[in-house]
């Protein structure tokens, strides 16, 4: 039987501006088993990025609850959720979001100076997940050294390198080439294949979301 | 301490812009030090006064003589030790740049109330026996090239004349706050060639200096000594050595006051030049330090980084400010009027000051930044447009 990791319960999420309030989720409710692969899909403003931050513990529901590996999410303080996060999520960003004036390998390496690890621990792990990357020969280049493929490789090392259980991705091909494109979509693949990695990708494109075993429609905040 | 790389890294990001904070807050710091030096060289005759020293002067003004036979009615006053007098000489020594104290003092007892002026008995014994020596005070000696022996040619102008005065000891000082750039003549030797050529300026004295036994009586035996010439042609106005000096700097007072504002004013300045600095970096960070959360940083962890290059920043212009000060207040003091300040060093409280102010400048400028990147949501942070 397979065991649910996610359990998204009757979530509704709503903005204030001003003196507004917009509702961007409306009442979602769905499971993802260990080990899965969904693709959110849906036009801009729909909402799957909004869904997306939930599930990674970036944002906080109006009303529902996200339940991850029996956890609450939505109960936990802003330091308890930042330690949950280093210790069970894996981001990756459409922008890449690296630390310009870092090296790839110190980019990779800042998850792991959250943890206990010594150095040459923390040196082995960024250098396997360089390398499951392909990245092993760029350890010491910086961002702007790199291509916009090499960039997001970079950031997906870094959001598999404290080996979480879920790796969630906001548009990681949405700024790349055709063909980087694709090198990107088939690392994700192994990663949800090869080391069981649960992910959640938001996405517009199409053939993006064929890598998914599950792909969820969102429309003006509600699962279509 | 894992996080110190990013740090450092952070503090170069924008180099020009960090290298013309440094500058500007080591510029700060070299104008708070000298204006501090400054402050602390018009004060250190306060330091020098000594408590059991008393200042007795015409009633009227300080520029009015006393009659030497002032001396033994002091003397006479229970609770006196011993009682000196000085004049104020002056005179140009070679050009009227070459500015150091020359006072005519009764070398009889001076050392007995200055016991801060260090003599040896034998360069005391030979002051003693010859009129026409001086001594001068290791400082003006050293600036001048005096040596024992040397003829010291002072042109007059309140005492007219061409005068010589042979050195006979240079004094040493016995602390920092002790003056070591006077000279001191023999009053005798002045008021025997004014008793010649000016008798109307015979035993004239400038003012006394009364040593008394126990400082706690000072108010009162201050009081004896002008009640006894209360009603005469030449009243005293007598009080402690400190307030007498302190009444020659209350004349400028206005003019220390606004150093000493003017000295905190600047690191006021700096204070929101780095500060300026620190929001503008963090602002261009936000999306950063969204992403540091993201990937489970804590704010304590953010407000470290902010805190941290501030801090940097801060020291870095603390340091190269209060490094360059030492030989700008050096090249100061050689170039001002000499003998302007006796003392004109760069005082340890100044330091601790300018290194104080250099880190308060990095606590206060990192506040606003640190508290608006803790605020702002992740999700904000994601959407921010810098």
């Amino acid at each position: 039987m397979e065991k649910i990791i996610i359990s998204i319960e009757n979530v509704s999420k709503e903005y204030k501006r001003d003196s507004l309030s917009i509702s961007v989720l409306n009442n979602i409710t769905f499971d993802v088993q260990e080990g899965d692969f969904l693709a959110l899909m849906g036009p801009s403003g729909s909402g799957k990025t909004t869904l997306l931050n939930l599930i990674a513990g970036i944002d906080q529901p109006t009303v529902g609850k996200i339940i991850i590996n029996g956890n609450d999410i939505a109960k936990l303080s802003a330091t308890s959720l930042a330690k949950w996060r280093s210790e069970n999520v894996g981001f990756i960003f459409q922008f890449y979001n690296l630390i310009p004036v870092l090296t790839a390998f110190e980019n990779v390496e800042l998850p792991l100076l959250l943890t206990k690890l010594s150095k040459s621990e923390r040196k082995k792990r960024v250098e396997l997940a360089l390398s499951i990357v392909g990245l092993g020969d760029r350890m010491d280049h910086y961002p702007k050294q790199l291509s916009g493929g090499q960039e997001q490789r970079v950031a997906i090392a870094r959001a598999v390198v404290t080996d979480p259980a879920i790796i969630v991705a906001d548009e990681p091909t949405g700024d790349l080439d055709k063909n980087s494109a694709a090198e990107v979509l088939t690392l994700l693949d192994r990663l949800n294949k090869e080391m069981k990695k649960t992910i959640i990708m938001v996405t517009h494109d199409p053939s993006a979301a064929s890598k998914a075993h599950i792909i969820k429609h969102l429309e003006k905040g509600d699962l279509v | 301490m894992k996080v110190l790389k990013l740090i450092i890294k952070n503090s170069g990001r924008h180099k020009l812009r960090s290298m013309l904070t440094i500058l500007g807050i080591s510029i700060a710091v070299i104008s708070f030090c000298i204006l501090r030096t400054v402050v602390t060289a018009w004060y250190v005759g306060l330091d020098a006064a000594a408590a059991n020293r008393l200042i007795t002067r015409q009633a009227v003004s300080f520029i009015f003589p006393l009659p030497y036979s002032y001396k033994e009615k002091i003397k006479s006053i229970d609770g006196v030790e011993s009682v000196s007098f000085a004049n104020w000489f002056q005179g140009v020594y070679k050009d009227k740049d070459n500015f150091f104290a020359r006072l005519a003092i009764d070398a009889e007892t001076v050392f007995d109330v200055y016991p801060e002026f260090k003599l040896t008995d034998a360069e005391k014994e030979a002051f003693l026996k010859d009129r026409s020596a001086c001594i001068v005070g290791a400082a003006t000696a050293k600036q001048y090239g005096f040596k024992v022996g040397d003829v010291v040619p002072i042109e007059g102008d309140i005492y007219p004349g061409r005068w010589e005065f042979v050195i006979r000891g240079i004094y040493q000082p016995r602390d920092k706050s002790t003056d070591a750039s006077q000279m001191f003549i023999h009053w005798a030797n002045l008021n025997e060639r004014m008793t010649k050529e000016f008798p109307q300026r015979a035993n004239d004295v400038g003012w006394y200096i009364v040593k008394i036994k126990d400082p706690s009586r000072a108010a009162e035996i201050s009081q004896k000594i002008d009640n006894l010439f209360a009603n005469s042609s030449a009243e005293t106005k007598t009080e402690t050595e400190r307030a007498f000096t302190q009444g020659f700097i209350s004349a400028s007072s206005a003019i220390i006051t606004a150093m000493n504002f003017l000295s905190f004013m600047i690191i006021g300045i700096i204070m929101l030049v780095l500060g300026n600095t620190m929001i503008m970096s963090a602002r261009e960070r936000t999306r950063e330090y969204a992403v540091l959360r993201t990937l489970g940083f804590t704010s304590y962890h953010i407000a470290g980084l902010i805190f941290g290059e501030s801090m940097i920043i801060s020291a870095l212009g603390g340091l190269t400010g209060l490094v360059l000060s030492i030989p700008m207040i050096k090249g100061i003091e050689e170039n001002m009027p000499k003998g302007f300040f006796p003392v004109f060093t760069l005082e340890p409280i100044t330091i601790v000051l300018a290194l104080s102010s250099a880190l308060m400048i990095g606590v206060f400028a990192s506040i606003f930044p640190t508290s608006r990147a803790i605020r702002t949501k992740i999700v904000d942070g994601f959407r921010f447009v810098g």
